[in-house]
This record gives structure tokens, sequence and C-alpha cells, in this order.
């Protein structure tokens, strides 16, 4: 019945969908073109079409469903990342059953055990493929929100060569062990790469620093020891240099108010000295 | 059972570590050492690990106790070439081998023996936590 019904009333049933959707307020956001709609409606039916014709309505994970499922997860995608709501993608499946209702009742006439029939494995057809969107949205979703954690890891610890054989590392945010274990790792890689003698912390971004902080701290300068670099600490703001002793804390290392008076120590241990010249104005 | 060789460089002796360290072999390059260290009367010693991939609590403990041991023989001893993902697993272990000086290569850990014996006073001092 309901494969036929798709078979034979597809343009019907396509013209009264899109009718149903926009009276749902598919295009309300303005996030989804009127064609893009058109277009998504027209290849989800196709290939529900093609799904029903082989009669296996129960079991959408099977075979013959394949095209429906790919339809539906490049729908959802496309609308995680639009960022829609998981309602306003659930409801383009679910809109579908009005007017495909209207058409099995229109069939069937007036026999009621046969149209709850009908009417029965058309929504649990529907209700699956619904789901499914809703699933396949929240996972793609998922992944959007680890692939921004992740960048925002990685943004958030830049390693910086300040001069030869001086690596910078400015701290923004607080200092959890997931990000002192890729601002480690980043920190050893450069000074391997760079064969840094010195790196300069600088926490001025820091917010607060409490033990766990201070431990993680210590936890890095240790492993750059043990990679034969020195560090300094630098940009301690007074608030938390009084927090620092109000805890007891010792952090074990040298540690400079700002950056500059870190750099300046850093040169001179190096053996480097910055001079100022007589005359700063280039000869014409 | 494999044998670790003592290189003399100068007035240096370089260890490096190629095998997986158990307890008799550790204990028989403590010996060596030692030994090494008061015949050809050198005044530093380096040991490179850059080819261990992985070092527990007994090399670090090991490491530790050959440091303590040149000290004691007036030689200085810098462990050089620590991998990243060594340090890390060592500093999480608490080793953070706060007796030993390091240098990430060779060349570097050279320089540092060769400023330690030159000036006792500041380089050694400064470096030594």
């Amino acid at each position: 019945m309901i494969p036929q019904l798709l078979e034979e009333e597809e343009p019907v049933l396509l013209a009264r969908w899109l009718e149903a959707q926009k009276k749902a307020g598919a295009l309300r956001s303005g996030q989804v073109s009127e064609a893009e709609l058109f277009e998504d409606s027209r290849r989800f039916l196709a290939a529900l079409r093609d799904g029903a014709a082989t009669g296996q309505l129960a079991d959408i994970t099977a075979q013959v469903w394949d095209q429906t499922r790919t339809v539906l997860e490049e729908l959802s995608r496309s609308r995680a990342a639009l960022g829609l709501t998981p309602s306003e993608t659930a409801t383009f499946v679910f809109s579908l059953k009005e007017p495909l209702f209207d058409l099995v009742q229109q069939k069937v006439g007036r026999d009621p055990d046969r149209l709850a029939d009908q009417i029965w494995n058309a929504t649990l057809l529907l209700d699956k493929l619904g789901l499914y969107t809703a699933e396949v949205f929240q996972k793609s979703r998922e992944a959007i929100i680890a692939r921004q954690q992740r960048e925002l890891l990685e943004l958030s610890t830049p390693v910086v060569r300040l001069w030869e054989g001086i690596l910078a590392l400015p701290l923004i945010g607080t200092l959890d062990s997931e990000r002192t274990q890729t601002v480690m790792e980043s920190l050893l890689e450069e000074i391997v790469n760079s064969g840094a003698e010195i790196a300069i912390i600088d926490i001025t971004g820091v917010p607060t620093v409490d033990t766990l902080v201070a431990q993680h701290l210590i936890k890095t300068v240790a492993a750059a020891r043990l990679m034969g670099a020195d560090c300094i600490i630098s940009g301690i703001r007074p608030q938390i240099a009084q927090t620092i002793v109000h805890l007891g804390l010792e952090l074990g290392v040298i540690s400079k108010a700002t950056m500059a008076d870190a750099f300046a120590l850093a040169l001179r241990r190096l053996g480097k000295t910055v001079v100022h010249r007589a005359s700063t104005r280039p000869e014409c | 059972m494999a044998e670790i060789p003592v290189l003399k460089i100068g007035d240096c002796l370089l260890v490096s570590i190629q095998v997986d360290m158990h307890d008799r072999l550790a204990m028989q390059l403590q010996d060596e050492l030692t030994n090494r260290i008061v015949a050809d009367r050198a005044r530093g010693v380096m040991i490179d690990i850059s080819a261990l991939e992985i070092v527990d609590s007994f090399i670090g403990r090991m490491l530790n106790n050959i440091a303590a041991m040149s000290r004691v023989l007036d030689a200085v001893t810098v462990v050089v070439g620590m991998r990243p993902a060594v340090a890390i697993t060592l500093v999480e272990l608490g080793l953070s081998l706060t007796g030993v000086r390091t240098a990430l290569n060779v060349d570097k850990g050279l320089a540092l023996i060769r400023e330690a014996i030159d000036d006792p006073g500041g380089a050694f001092g400064r470096r030594k936590r």
C-alpha cells in the first residue's frame, strides 16, 4: 500500500509535503533556501520510494535503506553546521506524516481497520527515520564541538621562539591537567626542534593560581629541565604573588614580574647584551 | 650479556645506553664508571639516553646514583638526549632527577661539562638545584 502510494503519487506528495514544511516554518530561520528545501525533499522522497519498493518497512538499518540514510545523514550534517535546532531538523521527516496520511486516507476510504493498519506502518517507518535524523544530528554536533575543543587547545598553547635559544610560552586560560599535557608536549617538542636552553613561561593570561595550577607549572618546569632547558616564570600579577605566598606554594624556579624582565635575564644567561646606541636616527 | 661501552673523550667519559637496563647491567655500569673515573682521572661523565624509549623509576634512581657517585669523585655528570615522552613520564612518576644535570644533546652536554669544570663556583652553583 505505502510503496504503491509513494510510487504513484510522488509529485502530489512532494508538493503537499513542501507546503506542510513551509507551514511548519522550515524556511523561517532563513538559513535553508526554498531551492535547497525542494532538492532535499525530492531526494529524500525518491530514496524513500526506492527503499519502500522493496517492502522491508520494518528495518531501516537494512541495506535497501542505505540511500535513504545517506540522504538523511547529509541533511543532518549540513543543518547541524548551519546551527539549526534538533527539532527543526527532525521536523523535516515528521512533517511528511500529514500529507502521507491524507493520501492514505483518500486511498483506503472508509475502512477503519485497514486505515489504522496502514497509518501505523507509515508512522513506524517515519518515526524511525526521524529519530535516525536526530541521532545523526546529535553526532555531527558532537563532532563539531570536539573539533572546536581541539582547536581551542592548540590555539591557546603556542610556543614562540623569542631569540636563538630562548622560547616563550604565553599561557592563556586556566591550566587543567589536559592542557598541561598539551603545553608540556608542545614545549618539549619545540625544545628539541630549536635546541633552546631557556624557556620563559608567561602566566599573565592565567586567571588564578591555586595549588593544582602550581603543581602543573612545577611539572612543566621539571620536564623542561630534564630536556636540558631552564625555565623562567614571568607575568606574575601582584594578587597572584599574594595567593602563592598565602597558600604556601614553592615554585622552585626563577620568577619575574614581567616578560621583559625574564627576557633580559634570559639574554644575560646566554651571554648576550642589548646596547643602547648613541644615535638612533638613521643616517640619510 | 651485553656490555655498555664507556668512551673517553679528553677528560670526559661518554656512556651511551642503547639497550634495556636491568639490575645487573646497572650495577655493572656503576662499577665500571666509578673505576674509569678514577683510572682515567675524568672530570666529567656524560650519559646519553637518546636511544631509551622507556625510563622507569629504576633507571631514574640509577642515574641519580651515578651522579652522586661521580660527585664524590669530583666529576660532573650530565644526562643528555632525553626524549620528550620520557621527560613527561618521569615527571608524572614524580622523578624529576633533581640531583642530575641535563642537556639537550651531546654538544650542549659537553659545553655544560666544560663550563662546570672551568668555573666550578659559577656554572656549577648556578645549574645545581
